[in-house]
């Protein structure tokens, strides 16, 4: 579609066709694959991504000890006990908190760095730059000791407060190089026009770019949301009270005992899969157009 | 994209700025809680892992807390057959997980890309597990794995293995068991980038490959994959670096074990500094994993030609 990809890759075969583009018959030639060569693969693979979850479903609905491949009957009994006794109704409004407070921060603070990265010329602009990068590098899970400690100095260990900031600030990088993208991709004029009718530059900012940001902003904010909702090394470092833990560390527990509770452990995974399968349904449409906007080619 | 950016030309000549009140500092301010959370929650505690790495520190044994020197590294490189081998198995993880992850997210990508009955569909399904978390996925191939009721159980019972085997506690399945696990969760990651990348291929350069009556599989080669390669590069990296440094999946799933057959060096010192709080070499293995990262980092910014201007 872009031009620069275009004539990127243009030397070796184009040279060779007649200029002029003729109108050539509709289909292209990518889309004559023969069918079972799409349908067999596929179906093979689906098979490979579906038995998990079907295994899932089965141990979470059928009747602990029973051996059948059909969840029959279907009972709700590990629900029940996983929600009330597992305290997982617990941990699910800590990941849900969690969640969210990380989708605002890092989407609120990714959008004025990827403003400015986006539209202002400034002094330290590259080494910023140099540093969002440099900063993918840094694994979180080798900073755990350090960050211990600085969260302890902050009176913030078991506070949810703790997690949120350390998910925020590991989100950050990636988000503002992204949202900084997609920023680049809103031409100049418009805000420049919109000046002109006498709007300043946050409110041209806020009719103008921010509408046209929607689908780069819901891919960076579920991101945000479903990696913070995942992540397990942190909440399992920083929270040591129960009242205060999340999901993944409710399952890690659960996964952890003497003798596992399969039946708890699947309705318990079913329980943390809910939200995210909710986000990926919504932003499924956005994911490939938010991706080949902004991200890779950076 | 590019052609949008030249419109923008984001370096605008100040001429016209009459409506920014203060364009000076404007920028500084934008990205100033940005760079603060980063200074104080990335960039301080690299560097107090730095410090850490030349003490002897362990908050349960404070009398020989001080200055090491470089003791901690002359150990760990002469003394520590765990880092070793640590340090060996997450190579081997990292390229067998990115390798097969890149040929079948690139083979699912070329398949999902097509026109057929049913796309949508098939996408949501075959990308499903990408959401999923490394302990959730943990918890599901506990459940397939597990020795009474998981998946041996069943094909015992068409006659294949025998009753009770546990893959992830044998050393020689256990390997192979991990490796499918997370197969399973990372395939459509790169699926998912190349699919995005596919969608900026231009269709005149099949249409016209095809009037020259190029077969679908030269077309491949000379269109799709020269488009692909710089995508495919970035994300190869960037997920290695992802795979050497999450520990969520290994840690959960086999907790590194069985007799330490699955630990890479992440979960090791990890290990290190959670279970033995000897945090001093635990920092020390850090600065080594870091300097491992860093060459990486390089290539990295080398292939992205970065700081080459905004486009």
């Amino acid at each position: 579609m872009s031009t620069k990809e275009a004539t990127a890759v243009a030397p070796a075969p184009r040279r060779t066709v007649p200029e002029p583009q003729r109108p050539v018959k509709k289909r292209p030639a990518w889309d004559e694959a023969p069918r079972w060569q799409i349908y067999l693969p596929l179906s093979i693979y689906l098979v490979f991504t579906l038995i998990p979850f079907y295994w899932i479903l089965l141990f979470a609905l059928r009747p602990a000890g029973s051996t059948s491949l059909v969840p029959w009957p279907i009972t709700f009994d590990h629900f029940e006990k996983v929600w009330t006794e597992r305290a997982f109704a617990t941990y699910f409004e800590n990941s849900l908190l969690v969640g969210l407070a990380t989708l605002v921060m890092t989407t609120l603070v990714a959008l004025a760095g990827g403003y400015a990265l986006a539209r202002f010329n400034f002094k330290i602009k590259q080494a910023f730059m140099l540093a969002l990068l440099c900063s993918q590098f840094v694994p979180g899970a080798l900073l755990l000791v350090p960050l211990f400690e600085i969260f302890a100095e902050l009176q913030m260990i078991n506070s949810l407060g703790s997690v949120i900031i350390a998910e925020t600030v590991f989100q950050l990088p990636l988000s503002m190089i992204l949202i900084s993208n997609f920023i680049k991709n809103v031409p100049y004029s418009l805000e420049e026009a919109a000046w002109v009718d006498g709007c300043n530059r946050f409110t041209a900012f806020r009719i103008v770019v921010l509408p046209l940001l929607r689908p780069g902003l819901i891919a960076v904010g579920s991101f945000a949301f479903v990696h913070s909702w995942n992540h397990f090394l942190f909440a399992l470092m920083f929270l040591n009270n129960q009242s205060k833990q999340t999901i993944p560390v409710g399952l890690n527990t659960l996964m952890s005992a003497d003798s596992v509770d399969l039946g708890a452990l699947a309705a318990g995974g079913i329980i943390a899969a809910v939200p995210v399968v909710i986000v990926f349904a919504f932003i499924q449409k956005w994911l490939i157009t938010g991706f080949s906007a902004g991200a890779v080619k950076g | 994209m590019a052609q949008a950016a030249a419109v923008a030309k984001p370096p605008a000549p100040p001429r016209r700025r009459r409506a920014s009140a203060t364009p000076r500092r404007l920028p500084y301010l934008l990205i100033a809680p940005a760079a603060l959370l980063m200074l104080g929650f990335i960039a301080y505690p690299v560097i107090s892992v730095f410090y850490y790495s030349l003490q002897n520190y362990n908050p349960t044994k404070p009398w020989r807390n001080g200055y090491a020197g470089f003791d901690n590294f002359v150990h760990a490189f002469t003394e520590d057959p765990i880092f070793w081998d640590t340090l060996v198995f997450s190579a081997k993880w990292v390229v067998v997980e990115v390798g097969l992850q890149l040929l079948f997210g690139l083979a699912l990508a070329l398949i999902v890309n097509q026109t057929f009955v049913g796309r949508g569909l098939g996408r949501a399904m075959v990308f499903s597990p990408w959401a999923v978390s490394g302990v959730l996925t943990s918890a599901i191939w506990v459940l397939l794995y597990n020795s009474q009721t998981g998946i041996t159980r069943y094909l015992a019972d068409l006659g294949l293995g025998s009753y009770g085997t546990s893959w992830l506690s044998d050393t020689s399945t256990v390997f192979p068991a991990a490796i499918v696990a997370d197969l399973w969760r990372g395939v459509p990651f790169f699926a998912i980038l190349i699919l995005a990348d596919l969608q900026s291929v231009s269709k005149d350069l099949y249409e016209a490959a095809e009037v020259d009556g190029a077969s679908r599989i030269k077309q491949f080669w000379h269109i799709t994959l020269p488009h692909l390669k710089d995508a495919i590069i970035l994300s190869t990296l960037l997920r290695a670096v992802w795979e050497f440094n999450n520990v969520d999946l290994l840690y959960t799933l086999t907790g590194g074990g069985p007799a330490g057959e699955t630990t890479t060096l992440p979960l090791y010192i990890a290990n290190t500094s959670v279970d033995a709080h000897n945090f001093g070499y635990a920092s020390a293995l850090t600065t080594v994993a870091f300097v491992i990262l860093l060459f990486c980092s390089m290539v990295y910014l080398r292939l992205s030609k970065f700081g080459g201007g905004d486009k």
